[in-house]
């Protein structure tokens, strides 16, 4: 027994030894570039990649996936390892703050000079440190099938006469409380689909319906978002917000009370069968759409709108921007650290990468070697790139790449359920929220 | 000498680490930076939650705790009865702990808010409904793991004793109170301190049940760990002091219990 336990506690210790050595005597290995990438419906995507890259360029890529959600502390988890990834995402200043001493310079590479815009880069006054790599947007998603059943209507009060007429708040609220009273002619349950609010499924309020009224805010009080101002925040359009979340509210599928149950699949699930006319979401929900069994609607008819709420209706256009930037680890060694720029450079401008990039990750991207040609060809990718070269309106960029932490969106997101239930009034969210982000930006 | 090694190895240096952890700050394990006890100033400090899940903990341990305790000793007291299809009733008690926490925890979510949407609201309506999903759910989960360990118990006591006790004209409830349980007593100290400690470290069910919600409200220790580590930039410092804490209170409250307990076992 006794020399049992001797042979087991030798075994272990030695599998833990050769673990550590095997990287010194691996001089001969060609530099293996490992990827931890954020997107997990795009994971088979970059297997594929993987493979055509190492038959292409005879180099080896390992690209490892984070479970939805979970990217931060997988990234965290594996940055102590010795499998820590030579390229990996970084949500914007946020997440550069905490990642500092990995961001590798970019300023001198490649694939800096391939991006169209330099406001886009994640940039201090140190260097680049991340490089943007898609450009998404959001809005209202609506079926145009379903609005101009309701427009066609012979007895409609409402003077619009097509979707494309909406272009204020008040225009909107008109058409969609008019559509409510008429639901039964229109064969829907209810105008916009569920506003999800299970913890973890909020993003699409606390985040990106907040962007809305935080970059408005920061642009009128002219707020510099690179410096310690924006720990400043008031909620000034906090009564343009809670507009436009009752009229979600009070218009939908689901009864307010049972909201907090409903997650962003159920949204998506009513829109593609048809249940409701409207949801807010952004281009990458299409696939989505697109999976539903059952579904009911043409693509040709999925069109997105901008967010009005009364704030600079005439002159908005979508959100669009980004929060996925990708990063080099400078703590790798010089030539994985050269590899792992290759492969970037590779992916965004090769003839493969492209072709990848477009068809089989859908992305629209922000690099010059895409033609007009080279975009994705799902319809709300082509909404948010006719929207992007739309005259007279300004899109809204994603601010909430500043928001103060996970905490303070978790936070406003219970309080949004709160409200909806009714347990909770406007006015205590609002002073909540003007707290939350005191506290959470470390005053 | 080879245990102890592994014990070195794989226990004290990882929990030397985390304690020094606990005084830094730092973004992954590699690279850190002293700040002394201001981790442990921030853990307690109003906003950081620590306090609010601490008193949900210890309410939620208190009341499962003599629940679970309570409801497995009843029903092993009717399981060692000689009744038909007792062993198939002890393995399907059994069997809800069998199943991961995660798995628990949506499974009585989707069961509990369907309940609720005939009143027309959910589980995240208050915390109360919250609390008591908790303690149903552990209930459902523990109750027959303890009653395996008490039906052991059971079947070790002398029936000698208890025919002895009724002989001397002692009722039923006498011989359960005066016999029974003092001579269950090794039972009951390894079923407290199991039932005990899963509470106060539960995290899968919580997680998966709750989230926390409405708010931080039924946020329990661990979960509250978890989220202090990874959901604020800059506080990992403060999720490990917080652990620390942690370790230190369920280590006491652990220790408490088996002495206390221990001092109630009867030798026979």
């Amino acid at each position: 027994m006794r020399k049992l336990s001797i042979l087991l506690a030798i075994a272990l210790l030695f599998s833990l030894l050769t673990g550590c050595c095997q990287r010194d005597g691996g001089g001969n290995v060609q530099e293996t570039v490992r990827f931890l990438n954020f997107k997990p419906e795009s994971a088979s995507v970059y297997e594929e990649i993987a493979r055509e890259y190492e038959k292409e360029t005879g180099k080896k890529l390992i690209v490892e996936t984070a479970a939805a959600n979970t990217y931060e502390s997988t990234l965290t988890a594996k940055m102590a390892t010795r499998e820590a990834p030579a390229i990996f995402q970084i949500n914007g200043p946020r997440g550069y703050a905490n990642w500092k001493a990995y961001c590798k310079d970019l300023s001198q590479s490649r694939i800096r000079d391939i991006v169209t815009e330099d406001s886009l880069l994640l940039r201090t006054d140190e260097g680049v440190f991340g490089i943007p790599y898609v450009v998404e947007g959001y809005g209202i998603i609506y079926n145009d099938e379903i609005m101009r059943k309701f427009f066609a209507l012979p007895d409609k009060k409402t003077d619009i006469s097509s979707a494309d007429e909406i272009n204020s708040f008040d225009k909107l609220k008109e058409v969609v409380e008019e559509m409510t009273q008429r639901k039964k002619d229109l064969g829907i349950e209810g105008v916009f689909a569920s506003t999800s609010l299970k913890p973890g499924e909020d993003w699409r309020w606390q985040t990106h319906l907040m962007n809305i009224p935080v970059h408005y805010e920061f642009e009128k009080n002219d707020i510099d978002l690179a410096t310690d101002e924006v720990s400043d925040f008031n909620f000034e359009y906090a009564e343009n917000y809670k507009k436009i979340f009752d009229l979600y509210l009070n218009n939908s599928v689901t009864e307010p009370k049972m909201l907090g149950a409903k997650i962003v699949g159920d949204s998506m699930a009513e829109f593609a069968l048809g249940k409701c006319a409207m949801v807010q979401n952004g281009n990458w929900g299409y696939s989505q759409i697109k999976e539903v069994g059952g579904n009911k609607v043409n693509a040709e008819d999925v069109k997105m709108m901008p967010i009005y709420m009364g704030i600079d209706d005439e002159d908005m256009g979508l959100c669009i921007g980004t929060e996925g930037y990708l990063a080099v680890n400078k703590k790798m060694d010089e030539a994985t650290q050269k590899a792992a720029e290759d492969f970037l450079y590779w992916l965004f401008s090769s003839e493969t990468g492209k072709r990848y990039v477009t068809e089989g990750l859908g992305f629209i991207t922000p690099f010059n070697t895409f033609s007009e040609e080279e975009t994705p060809d799902d319809p709300l990718a082509k909404e948010v790139v006719s929207w992007m070269n739309k005259e007279g309106v300004d899109t809204v960029p994603w601010d909430f790449t500043i928001f103060p932490s996970q905490i303070f969106k978790n936070n406003f997101g219970s309080n949004l359920l709160q409200y909806a239930q009714g347990t909770k009034k406007w006015a205590t969210v609002k002073d909540e929220t003007v707290k939350d982000w005191k506290s959470e930006s470390g005053r | 000498m080879p245990l102890t090694l592994a014990f070195l190895v794989f226990f004290v240096l990882p929990f030397l680490g985390g304690l020094f952890l606990s005084f830094t700050e730092f973004t992954t394990v590699e690279d850190a930076s002293f700040v002394g006890i201001g981790n442990y100033v921030k853990a307690f400090s109003t906003d950081s939650g620590f306090i609010n899940a601490l008193i949900f903990t210890v309410k939620f341990t208190v009341v499962s705790v003599i629940s679970v305790n309570v409801l497995a000793f009843l029903l092993a007291l009717l399981l060692t009865k000689p009744l038909k299809g007792v062993n198939f009733f002890r393995t399907v008690f059994f069997m809800p702990n069998l199943i991961g926490g995660i798995v628990l925890g949506y499974i009585w979510n989707v069961i509990i808010n369907g309940v609720l949407s005939y009143f027309g609201v959910d589980i995240t309506f208050s915390a109360d409904y919250g609390f008591w999903g908790l303690v149903i759910l552990m209930n459902w989960q523990m109750i027959g793991y303890m009653m395996i360990i008490y039906i052991a118990g059971l079947q070790s006591v002398d029936r000698g004793l208890i025919e002895a006790a009724h002989i001397d004209g002692a009722s039923h409830m006498k011989a359960l109170f005066h016999v029974t349980i003092p001579s269950l007593m090794p039972s009951v100290t390894i079923c407290t301190f199991l039932t005990l400690t899963n509470s106060f470290k539960l995290f899968d069910q919580n997680l998966a049940l709750t989230g926390g919600a409405p708010g931080r409200e039924t946020s329990m220790l661990a979960l509250d760990i978890y989220d202090t580590f990874y959901g604020r930039i800059g506080w990992q410092g403060v999720g490990q002091a917080k652990a620390v804490v942690f370790f230190v209170i369920v280590a006491t409250v652990a220790l408490l219990q088996l002495y206390l307990t221990r001092s109630k076992e009867v030798e026979v």
